[in-house]
């Protein structure tokens, strides 16, 4: 298969998918067998165009002139293709989670959440092979209005006021301030493909650029950078696997991917470095990656404590673009896969306490690791790859960042970066100690007894094999990601080296 | 030999058939005609705009009277794309007449409504296509005063106020025009648009000829509700029967603004508007402050018809902004935010009646719920709705996308950033119907099941909502057709 047509089938079989989706609705296991279906054909398909890429070639194709001189058009390279392939394949894992989880949870109006999940994975694709800005924005709407009734799925108050403010800020940041960038770029530089070495290099200087920059960075809310992150604690409301695909990997991933793609391919890293642009940015990233990191701390619910965890680790990415050097980029975009494998997991676990216990709040899963051990085991392999430590993937993107830091001769980024680390440990780890080793509460107060050890052990009763199947097997992907980081490096390296 | 009198039979056939209607006096023989009459008018206009864009404007001598002794009927692209929109309108909307009138209008009625829509449908035409400047008076007459009565025949009798005070702005505008008119008579002695442009440079900017640009100005914005001259319009959106507001919003006011632009453009030309009257101070500000404030009111409406006819005034003040500029980006954004807006507003106005057909209101209360009674007619308001918020892939952002690149031009950020700000208030204004209708429960005692409107209303209104998506993906028929319209008047080659 040639990869032109690769690409648009990329965003065609998902949007096949919905309708299919929609019309198997009354059948529900014909139905989840046409999502689980979709989702592996288009991995597939994405996985075709990987030699062509990893040989060097730049796949394209060309939809429609939408504008005069503005197509809608595609080109994959390299960091598209890593996005694509994340979420991708992240996508079949967590469509056998969501059947799992949404009949074991008796969610309503299924039909509609997997029409929905599907369109918006065509506009994820969408946004990953993007040949211009013009595409990618267009993708980027889709997406958010795509996963609007994924958010508002219960319907009730909650929902609603959760979508609203996910909508308020998606979609106010990307018209008021996206746009206006967009526009302003085009006029600028008469053009809007993504070239390597930045389009705008040699057409602006000066203030321009840091007003483009600030424009940018905050028109794109996906990338939930502080104060702009409200939207995605709101979106905490959504059905666990819309927090887990999308609210951990397709959504605010598609905005640190736009993020990265402005920073390499619209400024140029020599723009952001030579007029010192990316300088303040950094400072913003490492306010966001520590405040977050704190706020974190303070939740409770465990869904709201992974939310600000990912709003912190979002920085990361951002990070890496505005130092703007060849290690920073490799381990922004580094994280992009190597978050995405560990929240998911996170996030999976969080559903399938939900599923088998009906519990939200950290403080009540006291002992519920020896009931749940599966669970609660992947939840600590996925905290430990967040946080950072080998043998797991996360321990990549930290490396390279602080590579990154250290080649900018930004100590004070380093020690945000281990500051972080720590931080990470202190909200992530507590989950798991309490869930392993404190005591399970008792209903009724028993006497006391000789020791603990009298106590009968809890029998296991973990979620429905559907639910936890998926979380094993992306903490096995964390693992593996530490092992075979080399390929990834490998795709990754032409970014900063064409 | 008929395709030489085209120009002439697009006037004709409606305005010959209005009679016939009020002597068929069954409703449904009335609207049978009226339905094949527009049609016959949308095959017409087609043919006239693909002619035109072939071979040049098309002049027509009525009686065979020379121009400009004569009445000149003149066909040049921006025209042929106005009587485009205005026949489209006309043959989507008549389907849906049927069973909207039959519901919203006595019986008895039926006659007189069709023809007064016929009228209203002869005399948008009418001003569209005429190349003489009375002439285009006698046709904004038969237009407004058939208006006057299609909005007095709402069902709710706040209409008749409504009526009247839109009879008494419009009247008003209306003379003033014909004053403007008459005064460019006494300084030219021409009534022939073409030749009034080209003998007025010699005349020079005195005081007759600037006090007929103020009368001729104040006149059009009259009729086109340019703040703050749009106290008529939400009254006489609100209230008129669904299916007229649906064709007034799509074409009464875009036909306004076509004569604003054929004043400002063909009559006195762009250096006079651009130069001796600084229109850009004059109109811009005024259109910015429309976009702002009526998309805010809207907001705070709790009827959906009022709000989208206080969404209309911010509208229309986008292509005021756009035609304000005077610049070939500036007026192509605002002419082809003038075929996307008839298009979207159309549609969304359309949605609304199956509404009122259903439950009889629209209020937003009573809206609850609604998401799920009626799934095909809130989606298509929802679509709408994204269009006029102006999300990529509808036409509304291809509008906004051309009209803030005018303003970046010309180093107008202000009103860059006020568009966009008239965006976001867009976003509050539709999702509070979007949240009504989805999120929030039918009242209890709502009978379950659903009550989607009937095919006869769903397919025109998803025509025009389709349009309005077409149009924002595949937009070379717009954008061409606009930005062609816009070097035409600016006499701009290429």
């Amino acid at each position: 298969m040639s990869g032109d047509n690769a690409i648009l089938l990329a965003i065609l079989i998902p949007l096949v998918g919905a309708v299919l989706i929609a019309l198997t609705g009354r059948q529900p296991n014909l139905r989840e067998a046409m999502t689980l279906g979709t989702a592996g054909l288009l991995f597939i398909v994405v996985l075709t165009l990987v030699p062509e890429v990893s040989g060097g070639g730049r796949p394209q194709a060309t939809l429609i002139e939408m504008l005069p001189g503005l197509p809608l058009a595609f080109e994959v390279e390299p960091l598209g293709m890593l996005f694509g392939l994340v979420a991708s394949g992240l996508w079949i894992v967590n469509s056998v989670y969501s059947i799992g989880y949404m009949r074991a949870n008796n969610e309503q109006n299924q039909t509609r959440f997997y029409v929905c999940f599907a369109i918006a994975i065509s506009s994820t694709m969408g946004i990953a092979f993007a040949g211009n800005m013009m595409t990618l924005f267009v993708f980027y709407e889709v997406l958010t209005l795509s996963t609007y009734p994924l958010v508002t799925h219960k319907g009730n108050e909650d929902a609603q006021r959760g979508g609203r403010t996910y909508l308020g800020i998606l979609l106010s940041t990307s018209i008021g301030l996206q746009l206006l960038a967009i526009l302003w770029t085009w006029q600028v530089a008469g053009t809007l493909d993504f070239t390597a070495g930045g389009i705008l290099s040699g057409k602006a200087s000066g203030p321009v650029v840091g007003i483009l920059l600030l424009l940018y960075m905050y028109g794109i809310g996906k990338a939930a950078l502080m104060p702009l992150h409200r939207w995605l604690p709101a979106a905490m409301v959504a059905p666990t696997p819309v927090s887990a695909l999308l609210h951990a990997v397709a959504v605010v991933k598609a905005g640190v991917f736009t993020v990265m793609k402005v920073a390499v391919y619209i400024f140029g890293l020599d723009l952001l470095r030579d007029t010192g642009h990316g300088q303040w940015l950094a400072y913003i990233a490492a306010a966001t990656i520590l405040i977050a990191s704190l706020v974190a701390m303070t939740k409770n619910n465990l869904k709201a404590r992974l939310a600000y965890s990912t709003i912190s680790q979002l920085g990361y990415v951002v990070l890496g673009a505005a130092l703007a050097n060849d290690w920073s980029v490799i381990g922004g975009s580094m994280q992009i896969a190597m978050h995405a494998m560990g929240k998911i997991t996170l996030f999976f676990c969080a559903g399938a306490i939900y599923t088998a216990t009906h519990k939200t709040e950290i403080s009540e899963m006291t002992g519920l690791g020896r009931v749940m051990p599966f669970t609660f085991g992947a939840f600590l392999i996925g905290a430990l790859s967040v946080i950072g430590l080998p043998p797991l993937g996360g321990s990549w993107s930290k490396w390279y960042l602080m590579l990154g830091a250290a080649e900018a001769s930004q100590v004070v980024m380093i020690a945000v970066l281990m500051v972080s680390s720590l931080l990470n440990v202190a909200y992530l780890i507590p989950i798991v100690a309490r869930g392993f080793f404190l005591p399970a509460p008792q209903s009724t107060p028993q006497p006391v007894s000789v020791g603990a050890a009298a106590a009968p052990r809890p029998r296991i009763q973990e979620a429905p094999l559907f639910c936890v199947a998926p979380l094993c097997m992306t903490a096995l992907g964390c693992v593996l990601l530490f092992f075979f980081a080399t390929p990834l490096y490998r795709l990754l390296e032409p970014i900063v080296a064409p | 030999m008929i395709a030489a009198h085209l120009p002439v039979l697009q006037i004709v056939v409606p305005l010959v058939a209005a009679p016939f209607c009020l002597l068929l006096r069954r409703g449904t023989w009335a609207w049978i005609l009226s339905s094949i009459v527009c049609l016959a008018a949308l095959v017409i206009a087609a043919t006239l705009l693909s002619q035109v864009l072939e071979s040049g404007p098309i002049s027509y001598e009525l009686g065979g009277w020379a121009p400009p002794w004569g009445i000149e009927y003149r066909v040049d692209v921006l025209n042929a794309f106005l009587l485009l929109i205005v026949s489209a309108t006309g043959a989507i909307v008549l389907p849906y007449a049927r069973r909207s009138v039959a519901h919203e209008i006595p019986e008895s009625q039926h006659g007189g409504f069709y023809t007064a829509l016929l009228l209203c449908f002869t005399g948008l035409l009418g001003v569209a296509i005429t190349g003489d400047a009375f002439n285009l008076f006698v046709f904004l007459e038969i237009s407004s005063l058939s208006s006057y009565v299609l909005i007095a025949m709402g069902r709710d009798r706040r209409a008749l106020t409504a009526a009247f005070q839109y009879l008494v702005m419009g009247t008003i505008g209306a003379t003033f025009i014909v004053i403007g008119i008459g005064l460019l008579y006494m300084a030219t002695g021409t009534l022939n648009m073409a030749d009034l442009g080209a003998r007025l440079p010699a005349v020079g900017a005195n005081r007759t000829v600037l006090a007929a640009f103020a009368f001729l100005t104040v006149g059009a914005t009259l009729k086109l509700a340019l703040f703050p001259l749009h106290f008529w319009l939400p009254n006489a959106y609100a209230y008129a029967p669904s299916v007229v507001t649906a064709f007034l919003a799509a074409t009464a006011t875009k036909v306004s603004i076509y004569i604003l632009l054929r004043f400002f453009f063909t009559i006195f030309g762009p250096t006079f508007a651009a130069e001796d009257i600084t229109l850009q101070r004059l109109v811009v500000p005024l259109a910015v402050i429309a976009v702002l404030v009526c998309s805010t009111v809207a907001i705070f409406q709790s009827n959906v018809k009022r709000m989208l006819a206080y969404s209309s005034i911010a509208q229309i003040g986008y292509m005021m902004i756009g035609i304000g500029f005077d610049t070939v980006t500036g007026l192509t954004a605002g002419i082809v935010h003038l075929f996307n807006h008839a298009a979207t507003k159309g549609g969304l106005f359309l949605a609304l009646g199956c509404v009122v057909l259903r439950i009889g209101s629209c209020q937003l209360d009573d809206l609850a719920g609604l998401g799920r009674r009626m799934p095909l007619t809130m989606f298509s308001f929802v679509l709408g709705g994204l269009s006029l918020i102006g999300v990529p892939l509808t036409a509304g952002f291809v509008s906004k996308w051309y009209l803030v690149q005018a303003a970046i031009e010309q180093d107008n950020w202000l009103v860059a950033v006020a568009i966009l700000v008239g965006s976001l208030l867009a976003i509050i204004y539709v999702w509070r119907v979007v949240e009504v209708a989805y999120l929030r429960p039918a009242p209890e005692g709502t009978p379950a099941g659903g009550i989607e409107a009937p095919w006869s209303m769903l397919v025109p209104t998803w025509i025009l909502i389709g349009a309005s998506i077409y149009f924002g993906i595949e937009t070379s028929l717009n954008v061409g057709v606009a930005s062609a319209a816009a070097r035409f008047l600016l006499g701009v080659a290429g």
